[in-house]
């Protein structure tokens, strides 16, 4: 894998533009509008932003007032505090109603030292499970700029796994977010309908290990298909069912997330729907909770990073590839203290 | 017909009509909020007239990708920049709602025959198609913060119009209608107007025994609102209040008696949520009130 640009805070300037010419965007907040990079956007939109103070339950409630009035909520905190503490006014007074209200929740997963409190693991989960929603997640630079467009595009609630800080560019700038499209980025044969020997299908900040691994796994001569999955829901790309149907070897999921109710779990129900014979092996939080640590050290303690796709993929062949650490591409590791970031979280 | 006594005796009688034919209902909220609602649809509330009583529409889907909101605010006549908004939190005052809506003559009075019915809007716990509701309220204290949304998206907008709230008391026990009432204040949300039903029953039994929000109204003017603490069934003095402005979001405390109008209730005491009868004679006693009553009515 080249070397990796980065992107510094990319959703500030982004969302700002972005913003310029919709009169209709609002943007709530609950007390960490720095954190969540929309200080500036505060501070040129300040008859448009609204702080709600630490109180979800009523930021909720009044997004979907104002929904049911023609502005478009978009609504910035942690995404622990989007769907755990208010889960009943986020379904009854945003979902039920199909509401144009955007959640974007930002902290996905393990992506911060802030501990089990700060953590959204399960939010993939649970958000799957409400209907109306649309769920979208982020994994590179190009994907946080280009969301905006498939959010506002959609006529209901929509959900945001966000990034922040020092992001990496991994997808062209002329190749944005498409929504239930998933990106292709290695192909075992000519085509998506061509046998593969391993899929392996990523999501968020994961997708970037994935990228460290896929061509020891090439080199090492599996043949491996790589796609980049953004929406979660819903869940019906053909390109993933086809590549599905092409696999002759295991399918392996990796996700920032718990293994239950996220990408693993919808792969899963798109290969029993389908009758795909493949095993499935899900790289993710195993039933367990996290805890505050750095990135790269949760990423390896839950076995989530690049070598833990490696061992997958091994186990899954039943044969041993010969790959060693050191024939991975260089693990990029952002500073906790970065000063990207307004705090340590 | 808008004198609020009349629309609030009405109110009783047709909720005591229904209990009694369907062995059972939320008849204690009836007594208590009949003027409340009377004194609104009556008299208060700026809402444009609907084209006769209208019939309620048959549910026909749940909004979604391809089904477009149905809102039971049609039974509130189109909506205007300087018109009024009403808000109904309690969705279980559904029946009382209903009843309120006929009397007022914006629904069809054969609309309470498709109550509870399969494939109906008129359902026992109001949803946002049913007849009155703009939202889907049943988890309560959820309306006043939605409310509180459409107030602030209606400014933004210019518009003149208040945009009221019917509350009941228990729901001040939820966190989330303090978290809503700060926010109101904080936005001097004042053409925020909340009406509460403070009958001090719930669904366990009378409030105290169950969680206290007493003194409610030293509460809610620490959070910034304007108060007015009043009789509940005194018409005269709820729309006074009602219209009162004072610069903040406006609560009218209406302190109300659960079984007025219905005295065969306090046998009942203390558990007055929901009605169902003990057997055929406490059914037959409730009958002849309701039979004495319509006598009376024709009498005057």
């Amino acid at each position: 894998m080249r070397d990796v640009p980065i992107v510094t805070r990319p959703h500030v300037e982004n969302f700002i533009r972005w913003s310029a010419d919709k009169p209709e965007v609002v943007v709530l907040s609950a007390d960490l509008t720095n954190s969540c990079e929309v200080g500036k956007w505060r501070d040129t939109y300040p008859e448009r932003f609204f702080s709600m103070g630490m109180a979800e339950q009523n930021m909720l409630g009044f997004a979907g007032g104002l929904a049911r009035e023609g502005f478009e909520p978009w609504l910035h905190t942690f995404a622990v505090f989007l769907y755990r503490r208010p889960l009943d006014q986020l379904q009854m007074s945003i979902a039920y109603p199909n509401l144009r209200v955007r959640l974007v929740g930002f902290l996905p997963g393990i992506t911060t030292p802030g501990g089990v409190t700060h953590q959204a693991i399960d939010d993939i989960a649970v958000m799957r499970a409400i209907p109306n929603m649309t769920i979208l997640e982020t994994g590179d630079a190009t994907e946080v700029e280009s969301v905006l467009d498939v959010a506002h595009a959609i006529d209901g609630p929509v959900y945001i796994r966000m990034l922040r800080g020092e992001v990496p560019r991994l997808f062209p700038e002329d190749e944005p977010f498409a929504l239930d499209r998933a990106r292709v980025l290695s192909l075992a044969g000519e085509t998506i309908d061509a046998p593969t020997e391993v899929l392996i299908l990523t999501s968020g900040i994961l997708t970037e290990e994935a990228l460290r691994a896929v061509p020891a796994l090439r080199k090492a001569g599996v043949a491996v298909t790589h796609l980049h999955i953004s929406t979660l829901k819903p869940f019906t790309d053909p390109t993933v069912s086809r590549a599905l149907a092409a696999t002759t070897g295991a399918v392996i999921t990796m996700e920032n997330h718990v293994v239950t109710g996220g990408l693993g779990s919808a792969v899963a129900e798109t290969m029993a729907e389908a009758g795909t014979t493949a095993p499935l092996h899900r790289i993710g939080l195993k039933d367990t909770y996290a805890h505050g640590a750095s990135q790269a050290h949760l990423l390896r303690e839950y076995d989530l990073d690049a070598f833990s796709l490696i061992r997958a993929t091994e186990a899954a062949l039943e044969r041993d590839l010969g790959i060693d650490a050191t024939a991975l591409a260089p693990v990029r590791i952002a500073a906790t203290h970065s000063s990207a970031k307004v705090e340590a979280l | 017909m808008n004198d609020p006594q009349a629309i609030a005796a009405g109110i009783r009688r047709r909720v005591l009509a229904h209990v009694l034919a369907n062995n059972g209902g939320y008849l204690s909220q009836a007594c208590s909020s009949a003027e409340l609602l009377a004194v609104l649809y009556g008299q208060v509330l700026n809402l444009a007239p609907t084209p006769g009583p209208l019939h309620p529409s048959a549910f026909e889907a749940v909004p979604g990708p391809n089904a477009p909101r149905v809102s039971g605010g049609v039974f509130h006549g189109e909506p205007g920049p300087d018109l009024d908004r009403f808000i109904v939190s309690p969705a279980h005052y559904a029946l009382v709602v209903y009843a309120a809506l006929i009397e007022a003559g914006r629904l069809d009075e054969a609309a309470l025959d498709q109550f509870n019915k399969d494939g109906s809007t008129v359902e026992m716990i109001g949803a946002e198609h049913s007849p009155g509701f703009e939202t889907t309220t049943g988890s309560l204290a959820q309306a006043l913060s939605t409310a509180g949304g459409i107030a602030l998206g209606r400014r933004l907008k210019q518009e003149t119009g208040r945009t009221f709230v019917f509350m009941s008391d228990g729901e001040f026990q939820e966190g989330q209608t303090w978290e809503a009432v700060q926010a109101l204040a904080y936005y001097r949300l004042d053409s925020v107007r909340v009406i509460v039903d403070v009958n001090r029953a719930q669904c366990d039994g009378p409030m105290d025994s169950v969680m206290t929000i007493e003194p409610l109204a030293t509460k809610l003017k620490a959070f910034g609102a304007s108060v007015d603490s009043i009789d509940g069934h005194d018409t005269v003095a709820l729309a006074k209040s009602l219209e009162r402005t004072s610069g903040k979001p406006h609560f009218v405390l209406a302190y109300t008696d659960p079984t007025r109008g219905v005295p065969l209730m306090n046998e009942r005491r203390p558990v007055l949520h929901y009605l169902r009868f003990t057997g055929d004679d406490e059914r037959a006693r409730y009958q002849d009130f309701y039979d004495d009553l319509l006598t009376e009515g024709a009498q005057r």
